[in-house]
Formats: C-alpha cells, sequence, structure tokens
C-alpha cells in the first residue's frame, strides 16, 4: 500500500525540484489530470521557493484526502521564518520584495481550490492547501 | 547539468529535456548568451516540449532571457509549450507578453525567418 502522507524538508535549492516530484507522483496516483498535476506540482513549486527564500529552511506535508465524500491532495507549507507583515500584500498580483514576477501566492490561490495562509511576525507562516479531484 | 546548445548555420537550438531546476536556469542563462556573442548567432529556437512545470521562477528566466538576447542582437522564439504549461503560466498569473512563441520547432524556425527578414 502506497504512503497516505508525506513530507519533504525544504532546506537547498534542489529541495524545491524535489518536492515538485512528490506532488506529481502523488497526484498522479490519486488519478488527477495532466493539467492538475501541472497546477499541483507548479503550485507546491512555488510554496517550496517561498520557504527556501524567506524562511531558508521549512517543510512541506503532503496528505492524500480519500473519503466518502470527496478526494484529493492536502499541501501544507510550514515555516519558523520571519514571517508575513501584511497578508493582504503579499496576496496582491505582481506584488515582489525578491524582485520575482510577484506571481507567487494569489497565483497558488488560482491554482488550487482551497488555499488558507496564517502568520505571524518572528514566527512563521502556515499555508494550507486543497485540490480535490472533479 | 548544463542544458546542451546546439549550432546550426545561424541559429542556435535547445531543446530543454531535463527537470530545470534554478541553478540550471541560470546557467543557461549565462551559456546561450555567451553562445550567441562567441557564435554570432542571429537566432535562437527554444524548445520545450519536453517541460512539464514553468513556475513563476523559470517563467522569469526565460523571458529574461529573450530580452536580454533582444539587447544582443538575436531573436529567441519559444516554442512547444504543452498545453498543461500553458494553462497553468496563465491561472499563475504569467503571460508572457510580447515574447514570440510557436507550436512547435519547425513552426519557430519558419517564424525566425520571417522575423530576420531571411
Amino acid at each position: 500500500m502506497k504512503p497516505q502522507s508525506s513530507c519533504v524538508r525544504i532546506q537547498k535549492e534542489w529541495d524545491i525540484v524535489g518536492a515538485r516530484h512528490v506532488a506529481r507522483d502523488m497526484a498522479k496516483e490519486l488519478g488527477f489530470g495532466i493539467v492538475d498535476q501541472a497546477r499541483i506540482a507548479t503550485a507546491v513549486s512555488e510554496l517550496a521557493r517561498n520557504i527556501y527564500l524567506y524562511a531558508k529552511s521549512g517543510q512541506i506535508i503532503f496528505e492524500k484526502i480519500d473519503t466518502m465524500e470527496s478526494k484529493g491532495l492536502s499541501i501544507i507549507a510550514i515555516d519558523s521564518g520571519p514571517g508575513i507583515a501584511d497578508i493582504g500584500q503579499v496576496m496582491q498580483d505582481g506584488y515582489s520584495t525578491s524582485g520575482g514576477l510577484g506571481a507567487g501566492l494569489p497565483g497558488v490561490k488560482r491554482l488550487m481550490d482551497e488555499f488558507v495562509i496564517q502568520s505571524e511576525m518572528g514566527k512563521g507562516t502556515k499555508i494550507t492547501t486543497k485540490k480535490l479531484v472533479r | 547539468m548544463r542544458i546542451p546548445i546546439l549550432k546550426l548555420h545561424n541559429y542556435l537550438l535547445i531543446s530543454i529535456q531535463t527537470e530545470i531546476d534554478d541553478k540550471t536556469a541560470i546557467e543557461f542563462q549565462e551559456d546561450l548568451l555567451d553562445k550567441i556573442y562567441t557564435t554570432g548567432a542571429t537566432g535562437v529556437v527554444i524548445d520545450l516540449t519536453s517541460v512539464e512545470i514553468i513556475d513563476s521562477f523559470i517563467a522569469k528566466v526565460l523571458g529574461d532571457v529573450v530580452a536580454m538576447s533582444d539587447l544582443m542582437g538575436a531573436k529567441v522564439v519559444l516554442t512547444g509549450i504543452q498545453p498543461a504549461v500553458a494553462m497553468t503560466l496563465i491561472e499563475l498569473g504569467i503571460h508572457l507578453q510580447n515574447i514570440p512563441t510557436a507550436l512547435n520547432l519547425e513552426q519557430g524556425l519558419i517564424k525566425l525567418h520571417q522575423e530576420l527578414g531571411e
């Protein structure tokens, strides 16, 4: 039996690629179509890069959702980095402090079905997202 | 892992076959600009048929390399972007405007011929 959950530590740049692979493999196993697999892997890539860039280290936890009502993948990105001062601001398209495209978090929200962000200054950030198989 | 760059007459051809991480993307940017400089290439096709994921960072590097090559005098065409990748990029909010694209390598070469008036 395949594992129901998986945890990827993000500490170095290559871990972003590792997280992307785990995301795609789990999405495939769950029966997501090719476009949803790309959406999930891309969202995970953005989340992992945010951890690597802003918090230096953290983890991404993948959990399969398999109940009577729904089937899908839950992805939780946790770090104990500096936290986000203004969540409203980072959720705006085009906002970036790193010279990127500023597509990161609002983009992830659009790619996934559910998106919850919690952050506390000096403590860290937790982003919970879900994608359901249709 | 470096991405191979092939020279064909005045053109450079690149087919990205590996998973692109941030470091590979940056190295590729430098390698391509070097190669344009040393070969005097006027056109470049970057084929993305085998690329399954383009996130915001990779998209930025690709967009930048097109602008940088343009500044040096070489036209770049991106080809073969998969349907799933195109959908994901637009949903992510990345439109890659002003970047020449074509359906496949063949169309990309035709586009280069037209753009360069050859």
